[in-house]
Order: C-alpha cells, then sequence, then structure tokens
C-alpha cells in the first residue's frame, strides 16, 4: 500500500513537474494543480495512511492524527486561491502580450534555448 | 552611566561642524571641538581607576536574544587608544581648520571626521564581539566617506573604493571568526570570551576562528600581503591621513589582535603567522618607504613598516614584547601623526609632494623643519627619542625568541634589516626635504624656484606638540608612558605583565650595538640610495592600484557571465534550475538515510486502492501527454482530482474529500472558463532535446519523491496529534478535532489564510479590470458557438437544487465543529450552488435576483473572523481565544455555542465571497457587466 501511494505521488509530481516546464501557459497551471495534488498527498500521509480512523472524537477507536488534515484542507483551499489568480493573471498576459507563452513573448526565444 | 556619555557626546558631535560652518571657520572648528574634548575629559576621569588595574563597565541589554548588548568598558587598553583617538583627534581637528582652502566644506569633512572618531571610539570601548563588529565596519565606512572626500579626483574615488573592498571583506571574515567564536563560548561578552580563551584553543573552529579573525586584522592594519590599500588612501586628505591612517584605523588591526591575546593568543599558530607576516610587511614596505617620491607614499609604507612591526612583537608574544608592541603604538601614533602633518604643511605651503623637487626648505621653514627633525628621529629609532626605547625593547626581544625553532636566530638579522632600512627612509626625508639642494629635470629648473614659509601658528601648533611629545616621552617614559604602557598590558595579557623599566640608558648590550650598527647602516644606505633606486628600477614596476581595479573588472565580468547563464528571462530556465537544485538537496538527504524501507510494515494492497491508484496515474500522464488538446488535458485533469477525494476518504481524512471535492468543482469550471480566453492549439515549436531534458528533469523528481515519500511512510515519526485528540472536547468543545484545529488551536493560520483569498479575489477583480479579450467567435472547425446560451433544462434543474444546495451547506456548517463539515466546506458549497444560477441563467438575471456585492460579503467575512479574535481583547485573553458553553434554548433544547462557531461563520463568508467573485468576475467578463463598465 505504502509503496503504491508513494508510487502515485511520484507520478504526479513527475507529469506535474513535465507540465510546469512547458513553454505555454496553460500546461503550467494543469501542471501546478497537479504538483498541488502531489503536495497535498505527500503532506497528508505524514500522519500516516489509517483505514475506519476519522479524527472525530467517539466515532473511531484510534483516530488518525488531525494536523496534517488540517494543514492539507487550508492547503487545498489556499490552492484554488492561487490556481484562480494564476488563471486570470495567464489570461491578462495573453491579452496584454497577444500570446500565452510564458515569457511574454511569441518569439520563441525560450523554447529554442 | 557616565562611560555612555563618552560616545554619546561624539555622536552629538557629529552634527555640530554642520550647523555651524555657516558661522565660519573658526567658529566651526572651535565648536566642534567641545564634544570630543568633553568626552576626553570624562575618559581621564576613568584614568586613575583604570591606572590602578580595575576595569570600569557598563552594560545595558540590548537585544538580549542575539547576544548583543550595549556594553562598554575602559581598560588600560581602550584608555591608551581613547586617548589616541580623541586627543591626536583633537589636534587633528584643530589642524584640519587650517588645512582646508576656505571653500572647502569644512561641515561635512569635521563631521566625518568626529564619525569617525565616534566609531574608533566604539571599537575601543566596546565590551561585547558584536558591538565591536559594529564599530569596525562604521570605521571602514567613515573611511571610505573621508578617502573619498575629494570625491571630483578619480584616484580620491578609486582609493576610497579600494580600501572599503579591502576592509569590508576583512570586517565580513571578522563577523564570521566572531560568530564561531560565540559558538564555542556561548557568549559575546568580551569579558566572558577573554576568561575562556582555553575553550576556544581546545574548540575544533580553532584555526579557522584565527584565520577569519587574523583576516579581519590584516586588511585593517594593512599587513602584507593586504597592506596595498593604504598607499592608495594617501589620496585622502592630509588630516585624514594623520588621523585614520597613522593614529588610529590603521591601529585598529592591531587593536584586535591585542583585545583577543588572551583569547586566541598563546599558540604555536598564532606566533609563527603573527611573527612572520609582521616580519615580512615591516621589511617589504621599509623596502618601498625608501624607494617612494611621494612623501605621503613614504610615511604611508613606513606606517605599513611599523604596524607589521607591532604584528612581529604581538606575535613573538613574550610578556615584554607586548609590553613593547602596547609602547610602539603609543610612540608611534606620536611621531607619525606629526610627520604626516609636516607632509601636510609642506604641500600647502610649496604645492608639491616630490620629494625630488623638494629641498633646501630649512632655510624658509624652520620650525617645521625642527617639528620634521624631531619626529623623523623618533621614527628612525634615534636617542633620546621615544622611537629609540620601543626600538630597543623589540631588538632584545627578538634575541630571546623562540618562535620559528631553530630558524629563530633569522628574526633579530632579519629585525636589523627592517631597522637599517627604517633609519635610511627618515634620513631621507629630514635630508632630501630641509638640507640637499633639490633634484630637478632641466624643465623644472626653468620654472622660478618654490617659494614657503612655515604655516600659520596653529596649523603648526598640533604637529610641534606632538614631535615634542617624543622627545618627552623618550627623555622621562617612566613618568610619562609607563603607567598607561602598564595598563593596557594588564588589559592584554592579564597578572602575568612583567614589572618593567622604560630607561634610555641600560649599558652597554648587544641591543644597543645593533641600534647603533643600525645607524650606521642607515647612513651607509642613504649614501648609496641612488644605486638603490638603479636596483630597484631593474624590477618592473606593478602598481596595486591597476591590478586591484583590472581583478574587481574580471570579478564584475565573471559575475555578469554567471548571471546571464541563470537569468536569462526565460521562465522555463528558472524552473528546470530550480527544480534541479531541489531534486540535488533532497537527493542528498535521501543518500543520508541507511535503507529506503523503514523499520514499519507495510499494510496489504486491495483492488480497491488499485483501481484509483490506476486512475490517478493514467489521469495524471493523460494529462501531461494531452496537454496541447487543452479540454482533454483538462478532463483528465478533473480524473485525477475526484479520484485524490476518494483517496482521501479511503485513507479517513471526510473532511478533506469534502473540501478536494467541492474545489474540484469550482476549479474545473475556472479552467473552462479559462480556456475561452486562450488559444485552443498551441503551436508545437520545440525540439527533441528540450523534450527530453524536461522529461529526465521530471522523472528523477518524480523519483526521488516517491522514494522520500516512501521512506517516510515506513518510519515512525514524531507526532504531537495526542494534544489535539485529548483537548479537542475540554479545550475546543467539539469532537471534529480537525475542525477545532483549524477554527481555534491554529485559528491565527485560518485567519491568514482567508485573507489571502480574499486578497486573491481582490487581485483578479483587478487583473480583470480594463482587459482586452480575445474572443474566438467559433471553435478550431470553424462552427460557431451555439446562439442557446442557457439550457432549459439546466436553467431549471439549477432552480429545483438551489434550495436543496444552501441546506445541505447550513447543515455542513453547523455540524462542523462535531462531524465532518465546517465553514470551508460549507462556504465551497454554497459557492458552487449560486455559480450554478449564473451558469444557467445568465449574470443578469441571478444579478436581479441577488444583488449583492462579493467583494463586500468576502471582506465582511474577515470583519467576522477578525472581530470574534479581537472579542477576546475585550474578556482580556490573547487574540483569538474561544470560548464555549452550553445554553438551554426553548424548543431547541440544550446546545452548545462556541465562539469559534462565529470565527467559523467569517470563514464561510470569505470563502463564498472570494470563491464567487473570481469565478463571476471572470465569467462575466464578456457581458457588458465587465468590471471595467461597473468601474465607470
Amino acid at each position: 500500500m505504502e509503496a503504491l501511494f508513494s508510487l502515485v505521488v511520484g507520478v504526479l509530481i513527475a507529469s506535474g513537474t513535465y507540465l510546469l516546464l512547458r513553454g505555454r501557459t496553460f500546461p503550467v497551471i494543469i501542471g501546478l494543480v497537479l504538483l498541488g495534488y502531489a503536495v497535498n498527498l505527500f503532506l497528508f500521509s505524514t500522519g500516516g495512511l489509517n483505514t475506519h480512523a476519522a479524527a472525530v472524537i467517539g466515532e473511531s477507536t484510534v483516530p488518525t492524527d488531525p494536523l496534517p488534515q488540517a494543514f492539507v484542507l487550508t492547503a487545498i483551499v489556499i490552492g484554488f486561491a492561487m490556481t484562480a489568480f494564476v488563471v486570470i493573471l495567464a489570461i491578462r498576459a495573453r491579452s496584454e502580450m497577444g500570446s500565452d507563452h510564458v515569457d511574454g513573448q511569441q518569439g520563441e526565444a525560450g523554447d529554442a534555448k | 552611566m557616565s562611560l555612555l556619555w563618552i560616545p554619546l557626546l561624539t555622536i552629538v558631535g557629529i552634527v555640530v561642524p554642520v550647523m555651524t560652518s555657516r558661522y565660519g571657520r573658526k567658529t566651526c572648528v572651535t565648536a566642534t571641538l567641545i564634544a570630543p574634548l568633553l568626552a576626553l575629559g570624562l575618559v581621564l576621569l576613568h584614568a586613575p581607576t583604570v591606572i590602578a588595574g580595575n576595569v570600569v563597565s557598563l552594560q545595558i541589554p540590548w537585544l538580549p536574544l542575539l547576544g548583543l548588548d550595549l556594553a562598554l568598558r575602559i581598560d588600560g587598553l581602550t584608555l591608551l587608544f581613547s586617548l589616541l583617538i580623541l586627543g591626536i583627534g583633537s589636534l587633528i581637528l584643530l589642524y584640519a581648520g587650517y588645512y582646508l582652502s576656505a571653500e572647502e566644506d569644512d561641515g561635512r569633512f569635521l563631521s566625518y571626521m568626529v564619525l569617525f572618531m565616534t566609531a574608533m571610539l566604539g571599537i575601543a570601548m566596546a565590551d561585547n564581539l558584536l558591538l565591536l563588529w559594529f564599530f569596525w565596519e562604521l570605521t571602514s565606512i567613515s573611511s571610505f566617506l573621508l578617502i573619498g572626500f575629494w570625491g571630483h579626483r578619480s584616484d580620491a574615488r578609486r582609493g576610497a573604493r579600494m580600501a572599503l573592498t579591502v576592509t569590508g571583506a576583512g570586517g565580513l571574515a571578522l563577523l564570521a571568526g566572531i560568530l564561531l567564536i560565540g559558538q564555542s563560548v556561548g557568549s559575546f561578552a568580551l569579558g566572558e570570551v577573554l576568561a575562556a580563551g582555553d575553550v576556544i584553543r581546545a574548540s575544533s573552529h580553532y584555526p579557522l576562528i584565527l584565520t577569519l579573525v587574523l583576516f579581519g586584522a590584516f586588511t585593517k592594519s594593512a599587513q602584507f600581503p593586504f597592506h596595498f590599500w593604504l598607499p592608495h588612501a594617501m589620496a585622502a586628505p592630509t588630516p585624514v591621513s594623520a588621523f585614520l591612517h597613522s593614529a588610529t584605523m590603521v591601529k585598529a588591526g592591531v587593536f584586535l589582535m591585542a583585545r583577543l591575546n588572551p583569547a586566541l593568543g598563546d599558540t604555536a599558530l598564532w606566533a609563527v603567522v603573527l611573527s612572520l607576516v609582521g616580519l615580512i610587511t615591516m621589511l617589504y614596505a621599509a623596502w618601498f618607504a625608501l624607494l617612494e617620491r611621494d612623501l605621503k607614499g613614504i610615511l604611508a609604507f613606513s606606517t605599513v613598516s611599523h604596524l607589521g612591526l607591532i604584528t612581529l612583537l604581538l606575535g613573538l608574544g613574550s610578556p615584554l614584547a607586548i609590553v613593547a608592541a602596547v609602547f610602539h603604538i603609543l610612540n608611534h601614533a606620536t611621531f607619525k601623526a606629526a610627520l604626516f602633518m609636516m607632509v601636510g604643511i609642506i604641500d600647502h605651503e610649496t604645492g608639491t609632494r616630490d620629494i625630488d623637487r623638494l629641498g633646501a626648505l630649512w632655510a624658509m621653514m624652520p620650525l617645521t623643519g625642527t617639528m620634521t627633525i624631531l619626529a623623523g628621529a623618533a621614527m628612525a629609532g634615534f636617542p633620546p627619542f621615544n622611537g629609540f626605547l620601543s626600538k630597543e625593547m623589540l631588538f632584545e626581544q627578538s634575541l630571546v625568541n623562540n618562535v620559528l625553532g631553530a630558524l629563530s636566530a633569522l628574526i633579530p638579522m632579519l629585525v636589523m634589516v627592517g631597522a637599517i632600512l627604517s633609519v635610511a627612509y627618515s634620513l631621507r626625508l629630514i635630508y632630501s626635504l630641509f638640507f640637499a639642494e633639490p633634484k630637478l629635470t632641466r624643465e623644472q629648473k626653468a620654472q622660478p624656484p618654490l617659494k614657503a614659509h612655515d604655516p600659520a601658528r596653529g596649523m603648526l601648533a598640533p604637529g610641534l606638540f606632538l614631535a615634542a611629545m617624543s622627545l618627552l616621552i623618550g627623555l622621562f617614559p617612566m613618568t610619562l608612558a609607563a603607567p598607561l604602557v602598564n595598563a593596557a598590558s594588564l588589559a592584554v595579557q592579564g597578572d602575568t605583565t612583567p614589572l618593567f623599566s622604560l630607561a634610555l640608558w641600560h649599558g652597554i648590550n648587544l641591543p644597543l650595538l645593533m641600534s647603533l650598527a643600525a645607524v650606521a647602516g642607515g647612513v651607509a644606505v642613504l649614501y648609496h640610495h641612488r644605486r638603490f633606486a638603479r636596483i630597484a628600477a631593474l624590477f618592473p614596476a606593478r602598481d596595486a592600484g591597476l591590478l586591484f581595479e583590472a581583478a574587481t573588472l574580471r570579478l564584475i565580468k565573471a559575475t555578469l557571465w554567471l548571471t546571464l547563464r541563470l537569468e536569462n528571462g526565460s521562465l522555463q530556465r528558472y524552473q528546470a534550475l530550480l527544480i534541479l537544485c531541489a531534486l540535488l538537496m533532497a537527493g542528498i538527504g535521501l543518500s543520508q538515510l541507511d535503507a529506503l524501507t523503514g523499520e514499519l510494515g507495510v499494510q496489504p494492497i486491495d483492488g480497491m486502492v488499485v483501481l484509483g491508484a490506476v486512475l490517478i496515474i493514467f489521469g495524471a500522464i493523460g494529462s501531461a501527454l494531452s496537454h496541447r488538446w487543452r479540454l482533454v488535458s483538462l478532463l483528465m485533469l478533473s480524473v485525477v482530482g475526484l479520484s485524490v477525494s476518494l483517496t482521501f476518504v479511503r485513507f479517513s481524512a471526510p473532511d478533506l474529500a469534502l473540501t478536494q471535492l467541492s474545489v474540484e468543482v469550482v476549479s474545473m469550471i475556472l479552467m473552462i472558463l479559462a480556456l475561452f480566453f486562450l488559444p485552443q492549439r498551441p503551436p508545437l515549436l520545440v525540439s527533441g532535446r528540450r523534450i527530453l531534458r524536461d522529461l529526465l528533469l521530471a522523472v528523477s523528481l518524480g523519483l526521488v519523491v516517491a522514494m522520500l515519500n516512501y521512506a517516510l511512510l515506513t518510519r515512525e515519526t514524531l507526532t504531537i496529534a495526542d494534544f489535539f485528540l485529548r483537548e479537542s472536547v475540554p479545550g475546543g468543545g467539539g469532537t471534529n478535532v480537525v475542525n477545532v484545529i483549524l477554527v481555534d488551536f491554529r485559528g491565527y493560520d485560518t485567519l491568514g489564510e482567508i485573507t489571502v483569498l480574499t486578497l486573491a479575489g481582490l487581485a483578479t477583480f483587478k487583473l480583470l479590470n480594463r482587459m482586452k479579450l480575445f474572443m474566438p467567435a467559433g471553435n478550431l472547425e470553424g462552427i460557431r458557438w451555439s446562439r442557446h446560451r442557457y439550457p432549459l433544462i439546466l436553467a431549471v434543474i439549477a432552480q429545483v437544487l438551489l434550495p436543496l444546495a444552501l441546506l445541505v451547506s447550513v447543515y455542513i456548517f453547523l455540524r462542523g465543529h462535531n462531524q465532518p463539515g465546517g465553514g470551508f466546506i460549507a462556504g465551497l458549497i454554497t459557492a458552487v450552488a449560486l455559480v450554478l444560477q449564473y451558469m444557467a441563467r445568465g449574470h443578469e438575471w441571478t444579478r436581479e435576483r441577488l444583488p449583492v456585492s462579493y467583494s463586500a460579503v468576502a471582506v465582511s467575512g474577515l470583519a467576522v473572523a477578525v472581530a470574534t479574535g479581537l472579542a477576546s481583547w475585550l474578556f482580556g485573553y490573547p487574540f483569538l481565544t474561544s470560548a464555549f458553553g452550553h445554553f438551554d434554548v426553548p424548543l431547541l433544547g440544550e446546545i452548545e455555542l462556541a465562539s469559534a462557531m462565529l470565527f467559523d461563520l467569517g470563514v464561510y463568508l470569505a470563502v463564498v465571497g472570494a470563491t464567487l467573485m473570481i469565478l463571476i468576475n471572470l465569467g462575466r467578463v464578456t457581458t457588458i457587466h465587465r468590471p471595467r463598465m461597473e468601474e465607470r
């Protein structure tokens, strides 16, 4: 189970990183979201992978660690705020520069190097 | 308390010249002198106590966490230096009043001088190493300002820059050394550091500490090979040279070595480094002093040489050698400051400092000549001047040293050579200036001969006073100098200071013979001076200034090259570098683990988990592969998001699952909206090599993170979960621990979160304002968008769903404290329900029925949260302390109300407001309700 979980996180990181290195804004945003999932899963897993152990007093006999969950909960919401901001920044950048390249130029200077 | 007044007085003195300069030169100088003289008086008040062998000190805590105290002390060494700084400093201020020409900005100049005086006084008085370092850097800065005072001259600018670079680099090294000392000793207080000498010497960092501290000291005191900045600093006005570059600042390095002698000294390394560097500096600089033609250059090299001599004495380290070092600090300051003032006078009167052009000045300037003879004889070490006494002591100590083992006999021989050179250049100075005929070239002979006369009495008096002092100290050393020298060396070496007697006549002994031989040798060298000059001319002259400038230029070019490599304006490059760094660091961390799998056993895999994993992997790789088909990529992404929320369900995190699910909905809506404004099919313009590089980076990072995660998951970790699980009900009044943490235990964090969320919402509003739009009329195949914007079925369903969804969100909100749910999730559900209305009916229709400003909602949410936090102040508790109680409400029975609930309401409002602000603003840019319209 642990190995499979780590594999999933690793694949998310790899896909996210690959997209992050693209030259257009949209894949970069998708990459950021994927990285966000990976990081959230990673953080969440620091509390351990427990089954039937929700951190609600009285519901489960051995509740899992609630602290990573609290962190990840806010991380998800903040992640959304950041995604939204980046999305709108990308739209604005395209409207200002006329290109959706991350370096803001139509010429593929960044791609060529 | 009067200790604090000493530096405070000079600090006040910094502004005096600037304020009084408009009332004329005389008033300005007189007013400027008040503060240093008062400070000198205060120092002298403490003199009897200090000379009796006590230390006066004052401690005021400043930044106790950093170990930085405003701690001042006066011991013997401080007393000696304070007298030099304030005493000679005042004389030089007086002299400077005459030196500066009438149109020069005397206010600024004198103000810099007093600033420097303060800094130097701080070094001498600091009783805390960090404080000492602070003033150390202040001397570098004020010396930069003073050397560069004539900023219109390029040599002044270059010299100032060079001095700042060299001494600044030394200062940084010194800081590192001091921090290491603090680490070894556990305190920066000077008293504790000096008492902990054995700890420092035994520490494994000792060689490093010594290197760093000595680097600081050597650069400041212009020791070989860092001596080159001092001759270039001679571009400064002469009072600066007299004050900084002979009497005080360059002595700071020597001071530091003497100060830290109890802590760092008394080891073989210390002795060898100091005596070798001192010896080399002494000889090397004396040789150049002999060849130099510029009067100030001669004095600069001679200063370097004498500083080498003091370093050598500190390195020899025997109790009497240290007495000699301290004594020579005093002697050198008196005669060298006088000589610098003499050079200033000659430059002022004749307009040149070239020793070959000058000559036969005795008849014209007898008083200046007398002063030069007195001070020059002291520099040469002739009896009965003070220089003779300390040089005798040096001879004596060099004869008994055993620093270099069997090679120790070399030291007295080399010291002898240094003494011969020193006699030679001192005599040359006196003889060529006042008695020999000038060596003029043919053109110079054609010009009218130089006319000169003794300057005003005020300009002459300070130098004459100092020159007379060097004679008087030589004649009556036991009365004038011994108590001070004794107290100072007590501070340097504690109770091991021997009883010593300073006297001109010790009988006929080896040091006396050496002195006589040095005089004879010096005269002989001077007689053959031309021959030496010719030998020296055989070697190509290497201007340290040019070398330094070239090195600086090379450094700038190299850094520019590196910067352009790293920072080429491409985001992709930056991210690749960043990922590479992360990769390296995580790799290093991983390589330090014994084994990848830790001690915890692994859990078995079941079918559902495999299915979930396959879904996520499929979605992740799929969205990466299909990134040019943007809608497909987005759909793949949503597969991942939904599976992630299922993962949270599987591993006991219901709150996370609910949050992830609702966030997934809003972010998908957002990104689909974004697709409309971005190009639908980007061009494929990327090289295979680039793709390969990115793949390599991505896969390696994925591997490293996966291994890291696996290593973490199979290990026992420290946790503070017990605290939260135990305190949740009694302390926070709720059974859903995750929610209690969010709104209670770590409410401050949550407040920060919703602030960021609200700010993001407001920022998107601003970004969308007045935006030019690219709105394609159809899709890629050229099919136009459907004209039916609001499908009927969706509209009907949305309308039915709205009350249900709102009900659910209220339910989720209310139960949040005890069951999975809470403000974040409820807020997202409300937002989704409302967004659905906008999608189904359009902006106008919804707006008519729901005339709410979402930014106001978000901000009011923040306000509610902050107010809840502030309310706890009213009851005398810290910010965001929560309270809860059980209330009996008619009809409903007993219910529990917590102030945290109100805070959660704030969270709810902020989430609803911010989410809708983002989505609705982006959604309506295509309508007539674009932000631009509303703004106007």
